[in-house]
């Protein structure tokens, strides 16, 4: 007996020993901070860390959760390193993690590739569970396969069972290549998608401007609109006095084209600044992020706090393009975004324009409480378009 | 005899070395490579093996011993990141370590999150992407330290994509992350990525990258000009003021850097210090580099412009020379070995040019049929080729 308890003793300490390691580890390597602060410290602590058996994995993972994105990025790294080993995964416990939608997202997917290339067949069985998970990288593998399907059941001329499909992918999409192909392939069977509304864009505004922006100096000049909102005031802008005006975009992406708001050359107006306004009901208080795409230069604040700022001109727009982290207000929000032209001439720098939505951080659109139904048709008083922008009605 | 031995073994140790391809445009960051194995014609059987990768990218490679060091960027807004080690002889993956981004990763369509060609020291490996990661392996793939430099400097990026590659000398990792809003470059202590300074620089999109003078001073390029700049503490050690390009790099070779600049403009660097203001040679407006930068073979400097025409310069006159219409266009920074230079088009055609004949000839021709934006890397008498999809191998 005295052996085998010596025996029990020792892997006892021993196990212990590697788990306060793999603690200390993970605590000393979440404690990196901006400019390479705790480098030094993390680097020895990941290599004690990247030592430690498949049984951590699960511990590690978790340890993801609440980390910084640089800190988790040294636990992915240690993952990776001990996972290529080739050890045999703790199965269960990875199955118990992957499962748990309140860890760290990304986390999940990695747990999942690793079960995926332990066990392939387990991995794919577990695909169609995740078509709504908070994971976004969980739940693109779900979509594709509904999509995948829906594009079979239409082959078949199954026509209900196809758009079926392609609305249970649409709801569950975040990915805008995947809302974009379940939208093709709907409106394809002639239904209706209400774009603005899946994404959460924000298409009811107040527009002042032009403000001035010679030689790019309205970006840092602070405008009478960023000291007080008064849609009822008028102030002096680039050429004449300037007074608020409601417009409304009907763009399938929220585009809010300020171009479309005055009458000038069909190129668009050049060296100028302009404000967009809008309020915003919310049910609760809460986290969310305003997502904004824009190639002009802009600065966005709400509820009066400047939230961020960008002075790059015309290098390219996406939706999306920027993820701002808020905390939305219950009741009455502002949103107040700076829009600024600068003096170029291609045919690639007429626009003067931005999309923005709220969102939560998986891209899940929060819709105010009191949004208005999606606009027909938009604001044009450019004097440039024979018709103004329509939605699409299918 | 011990002595012999050893200074044998030490030179023998720096022939290994040379032969790495340890950053853009190889070791000494111009595209010359000392390989005398490489092929000078080309046929179905030159293509030894291709690998698929695990994501998109237009970095070049790193040829490091018996491995190919390749960066990639995966997902639906390439926001993985990838560093991967491939065995030289079969195209087997050695390891692999994925990252998250943690900066912006859009960029147009054409290029990549995986744009900049990573570096290495010959101990350890710095990879920078577009998102402003930079992570710091070592040969084995264990992770040395990681920095998120928009993480820190919030409007660091440009929207069309970043591309810059990175060089390392002495302590010192060179990062320059120059755009329109935040523009800096940084050298950040190669051992824990903590920055040793950081340089206000023009704010203005720069997709070009620094180039080595000597150990210690780096030439940093942007639309003003040329900065010499000292390693260790960023100080400025002199500057040509008069414009450059924010595309194709410059390339240094016998004390005389080459820039792309109202055409090509020579710097003779100072003999005694490259740290003193240097000469300027000539200025050629009849050699124009499109994207890829010039590159330079005994007496003779080379542009490849848009349409694919390859011109050459009188590298002590700047004297255009004979001019040779390949089959363009280039976005990839062709590589020079013995005297022929080596070519990959968009289209991933590669051509081989042997610049001793009296108009230039291709020698050599082979099509992958893919598109190939970056560098071609060299190692042990292989072209190393990368696409958004595949790595290959070219050799004898």
């Amino acid at each position: 007996m005295k052996p085998l308890f010596a025996g029990l003793l020792l892997a006892t300490i021993c196990f212990t020993g590697q788990a306060a390691s793999v603690s200390d580890s993970i605590k000393t390597i979440r404690a990196v901070g901006p400019e390479g602060q705790g480098n030094a410290a993390a680097a020895k602590a990941w290599q004690s860390l990247a030592q430690a058996d498949a049984a951590a994995l699960p511990k590690i993972l978790r340890a993801m959760n609440g980390a910084s994105p640089l800190a988790a990025n040294w636990l992915r790294a240690a993952v990776d390193t001990i996972a290529g080993r080739g050890e045999k995964l703790p199965q269960k416990a990875m199955l118990d993690f992957l499962s748990d939608q309140k860890q760290e997202p990304r986390a999940r997917r990695l747990a999942f590739e690793l079960i995926q290339n332990a066990n392939p067949k387990l991995a794919e069985n577990l695909i169609p569970g995740l078509i709504n998970d908070p994971s976004v990288e969980l739940r693109r593998d779900a979509v594709a396969r509904v999509i995948d399907s829906g594009a079979k059941l239409q082959a078949a001329k199954q026509t209900d069972g196809a758009i079926q499909a392609y609305r249970k992918a649409l709801d569950a999409a975040r990915d805008i290549d995947q809302i974009k192909a379940a939208t093709t392939a709907l409106r394809q069977l002639k239904q209706e998608v209400d774009l603005p509304r899946h994404f959460g864009f924000l298409m009811h505004w107040n527009v002042i401007g032009p403000f001035d922006n010679t030689e790019r100096k309205g970006f840092a000049t602070v405008f009478p609109p960023e000291k007080k909102i008064d849609l009822t005031a008028s102030y002096p802008g680039k050429a004449g006095k300037v007074a608020w005006s409601e417009f409304i975009t009907a763009d399938e992406y929220g585009m809010v084209d300020i171009n479309k708001a005055y009458p000038g050359p069909g190129d668009g107006l050049k060296e100028v600044t302009a404000f967009a306004y809008t309020e915003y009901t919310a049910a609760e208080a809460r986290s969310a992020q305003l997502r904004l795409g824009c190639k002009n230069a802009w600065k966005i604040w709400h509820n009066g706090q400047l939230v961020f700022s960008r002075d790059e001109y015309h290098r390219g727009m996406r939706i999306d393009q920027y993820q701002l982290d808020i905390n939305l207000a219950k009741g009455r929000n502002t949103f107040l975004v700076k829009l600024c032209q600068n003096e170029q001439e291609q045919s690639w720098t007429k626009q003067w324009q931005f999309q923005l939505r709220v969102c939560d951080a998986t891209g899940t659109a929060i819709l105010a409480s009191n949004r208005p139904p999606t606009p027909e048709t938009g604001t044009d008083n450019s004097g440039n378009n024979p018709t103004p922008g329509r939605r699409p009605r299918n | 005899m011990k002595q012999t031995l050893i200074a044998l073994t030490f030179a023998l140790s720096l022939t290994a070395q040379a032969e790495d391809w340890t950053q853009f445009r190889g070791p000494r960051g111009n595209g010359v490579s000392a390989d005398k194995n490489l092929p000078t014609t080309l046929k179905d059987s030159s293509l030894k093996w291709s690998v698929t990768l695990p994501g998109r990218g237009l970095s070049g490679a790193l040829v490091l011993g018996e491995h190919v060091i390749v960066t990639c960027s995966s997902g639906p807004t390439q926001s993985r990141l990838h560093v991967l080690a491939v065995n030289a002889k079969d195209g087997s993956v050695a390891w692999h370590r994925q990252f998250w981004a943690t900066g912006r990763t859009m960029c147009h369509a054409k290029t990549s999150v995986a744009a900049p060609t990573p570096c290495s020291d010959g101990k350890n490996i710095y990879a920078v992407f577009s998102s402003n990661d930079v992570i710091c392996l070592d040969l084995k793939g264990n992770l040395q330290w990681l920095r998120g430099l928009t993480a820190d400097y919030a409007n660091v990026s440009n929207s069309l994509g970043m591309s810059s590659s990175p060089v390392v000398t002495g302590e010192t990792l060179i990062v320059q992350v120059e755009n329109d809003s935040e523009s800096y470059t940084l050298g950040l202590n190669k051992h824990n990525g903590i920055n040793r300074w950081r340089l206000d620089r023009p704010k203005a999109a720069n997709w070009t990258s620094p180039v080595l003078l000597k150990t210690g001073l780096v030439a940093l390029q942007s639309k003003d000009g040329i900065d010499a700049i000292r390693a260790e503490d960023g100080s400025n050690a002199w500057s040509y003021e008069n414009g450059a390009s924010t595309i194709p790099s410059s390339a240094l070779l016998n004390g005389v850097l080459y820039i792309p600049s109202h055409g090509i403009t020579a710097l003779k660097m100072n003999d005694a210090d490259a740290a003193n203001t240097p000469k300027q040679l000539w200025q050629s407006g009849r050699l124009q580099p499109g994207t890829a930068s010039p590159i330079i073979i005994g007496n003779k400097v080379f542009t490849a412009n848009k349409a694919g025409v390859l011109t050459t310069g009188n590298t002590q006159t700047g004297e255009r020379g004979w001019q040779l219409r390949l089959k363009g266009p280039f976005s990839a920074t062709p590589i020079a070995a013995g005297d022929y230079l080596y070519f990959v088009n968009e289209a991933g055609l590669i051509q081989i040019v042997d610049t001793t004949a009296e108009e230039g000839e291709v020698t050599g021709k082979l099509d992958l049929g893919d598109q190939i934006l970056g560098s071609p890397a060299v190692g042990g008498g292989a072209l190393y080729v990368r696409s958004n999809r595949k790595l290959y191998k070219v050799s004898r």
